[in-house]
């Protein structure tokens, strides 16, 4: 099967109260597929952080999930503020997050690099003002 | 795996077929099949959520009868801690246990006593270098149970320490044989009385590798009334109560884990909390804790459906019972605590098929997963159960293993029979 199974997800920057539902709806549909639970973990890691940060610093987006017989590709799709430094935003620690958001456990600065670690490869494409879009490749070996 | 033995039945005579249990049930182990439930053996995590729902009382618990205890000369009650918190102005748990004495028993062992030492244990366990962390309590037969099906990846993080019930089921046998010479190892018959149906299956089926200890477990409230006859309230009873404030403590959520002394632990009741729970575990977002109680009933084992008294009431009367009880009784010198007997733990657990996986192939799960999804757009997507489904998705996974037809759809239905070969875009 060379075309990719794909999960589409609208995650709603208004409410953050269902912030995180996609990366447990993609958990549950690969365990229906029948991964294994470590590609499964790093999955829905690399997604709840991308997710959250939808949520949080862009007001939403949109989340694709690409099942190919050997990988799994995420894309993350916003139209919010965009990223000014890459480099900056991917250092452990660096948050831009209020103190609200903090309050709520967020905020350590930790999404990113985690989503990095998680994934076999990440791309970044972002232009501020226009928007963020991160793409992350977990191979299924 | 389908010859795991179960405790939640369903009277199909009471029976109406109404989409009530398929709705709560949290493993999606139920179906409505020619006007009534059927229960998915290889899913049911015996959790009794559909016991309580049903508006019908046509899902029964099944325990055994207190006669199926006169094949042994010997007769031992373990009663749990719920089982105290059952009876109004009780302020002594001897009555109970004098009353178990009086309807027959030779000997009553204290579950809470039991706990008490695993209290202790789980406090050395937890200093144990190289465990993973947090760890689980494997104290609720249906968390470990709901662990092996749905989150695989944590069964390491499982506590290998018996519970309280065998623990205690274990020490009683040991007791019988020391204060009664004569007596032999089959002699001896073990009662469990139990809030719940979880216990009744997990001493039918054991873990793995082990067997468990106990030969009935009969329900509090099948032994309720029996037992409040028996309980008299003169002053001339053996005092026989051998437990403390964490003992007794255990029947209610946060009672094991408040034990271990340590701030850094979760405790989480309820099924539905319980799953979002691990969910979270799962994805490595809970971090820093020690230890997790988890319990699948609301407020912990008080909330078990074959108790009678509401949870929170329950709960209550424990703490009025604890208040006046000496923290711990399990009489542990510092040193012996520092060593966990080989008698409280256990090797292996059981491994179960995960249920939610579609084939065994990941390339066939994928192809059907595709179909799964197609054909799900194609339903009317309102969740109303009258397939005899949970909802849509479930509905349509049920077709495209084999086990459904499309026809049973009341609003779709029969539209179109061959809508699994039109290209319908989701
Ligand atoms: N989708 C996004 N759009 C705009 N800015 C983003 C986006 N994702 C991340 N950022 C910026 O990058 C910073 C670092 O992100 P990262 O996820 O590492 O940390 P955080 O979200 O602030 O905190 P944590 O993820 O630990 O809760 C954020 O504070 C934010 O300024
Ligand atoms: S006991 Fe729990 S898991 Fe089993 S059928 Fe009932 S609700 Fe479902
Ligand atoms: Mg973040």
């Amino acid at each position: 099967m060379s075309e990719p199974l794909v999960f589409h997800y609208d995650i709603d920057g208004e409410d953050f109260i269902s912030a995180g539902q996609a990366s447990i709806q993609i958990k549950k549909n690969l365990r229906r597929i029948g991964l294994s639970p470590e590609v499964i973990r790093r999955v829905s890691i690399a997604m709840y952080e991308g997710e959250i940060n939808m949520v949080i610093h862009a007001k939403g987006g949109t989340a694709d999930v690409m099942l190919y017989e050997d990988r799994i590709e995420i894309i993350l799709a916003d139209k919010g503020p965009g990223i000014s430094n890459i480099e900056e935003a991917m250092q452990e620690g660096f948050s831009t997050a209020s103190d609200t958001i903090r309050s709520l456990g967020f905020g350590a600065g930790m999404g990113l690099p985690n989503m990095k670690r998680y994934s076999d490869k990440m791309t970044i494409d972002t232009t501020v003002g226009v928007g963020t879009t991160v793409t992350m490749v977990i191979n299924i070996t | 795996m389908n010859d795991y033995q179960h405790s939640v039945l369903l009277d199909v005579n009471k029976c109406t077929g109404c989409t009530t249990c398929l709705k709560h049930c949290p493993t999606e182990a139920i179906r409505i099949n020619n006007g009534h439930a059927v229960i998915n053996d290889s899913r049911c995590i015996d959790c009794g959520e559909c016991i309580r729902n049903c508006p019908h009382s046509a899902k029964k618990a099944v325990s055994s009868r207190l006669e199926s205890m006169d094949r042994f000369k010997y007769k031992i009650a373990l009663p749990a801690p719920t089982l105290y918190g059952q009876f109004e102005n009780l302020d002594d748990v001897d009555y109970v246990l004098d009353g178990l004495k009086k309807i027959g028993f030779d000997d009553v062992f204290e579950v809470s006593k039991a706990a008490e030492l695993v209290s202790a244990y789980t406090r050395t366990y937890l200093k144990t270098e190289g465990i993973k962390k947090p760890v689980i309590s494997s104290a609720c037969p249906v968390i470990v149970r709901l662990i092996g099906l749905r989150f695989p990846s944590l069964s390491g993080n499982i506590i290998h320490m018996l519970p309280p019930m065998e623990v205690a089921a274990y020490l009683a046998r040991q007791r019988a044989l020391d204060n009664n010479p004569g007596l032999k190892e089959e002699d001896i018959g073990v009662c469990f009385i139990s809030p719940c149906p979880a216990k009744v299956s997990y001493v039918k089926n054991g873990f793995a590798d082990y067997k468990s200890q106990v030969d009935e477990v009969i329900s509090i409230s099948d032994i309720y009334f029996r037992l409040i006859n028996e309980m008299s309230h003169g002053s001339d009873i053996e005092s026989l109560s051998e437990s403390g404030i964490i003992g007794i403590g255990w029947a209610s959520s946060g009672g094991e884990a408040s034990a271990i002394f340590n701030e850094r632990y979760l405790a989480a009741d309820g099924i539905e909390n319980v799953n979002r729970v691990l969910d979270q575990l799962e994805n490595g977002n809970i971090s820093q804790l020690e230890f997790i109680e988890l319990n699948a009933c609301p407020g912990g084992c008080v909330g078990g459906v074959m108790t009678v008294q509401n949870p929170f009431i329950a709960k209550a009367r424990l703490q009025a019972l604890r208040h006046g009880l000496p923290v711990s009784r399990n009489n542990l010198t510092k040193e012996q605590s520092q060593y966990i007997p080989d008698s409280y733990l256990f090797n292996e657990l059981p491994e179960y098929e995960p249920i939610s996986r579609l084939s065994g192939s990941i390339a066939e799960s994928m192809r059907m997963m595709a179909d799964i999804q197609k054909l799900k757009s194609s339903l009317p997507g309102i969740d109303c159960g009258a397939c005899g489904a949970p909802n849509c998705r479930a509905f349509a996974e049920d077709i495209i293993r084999g086990n459904a037809h499309f026809v049973s759809c009341p609003i779709k239905g029969n539209e179109s029979v061959t809508v699994k070969e039109n290209d319908i875009d989701g």
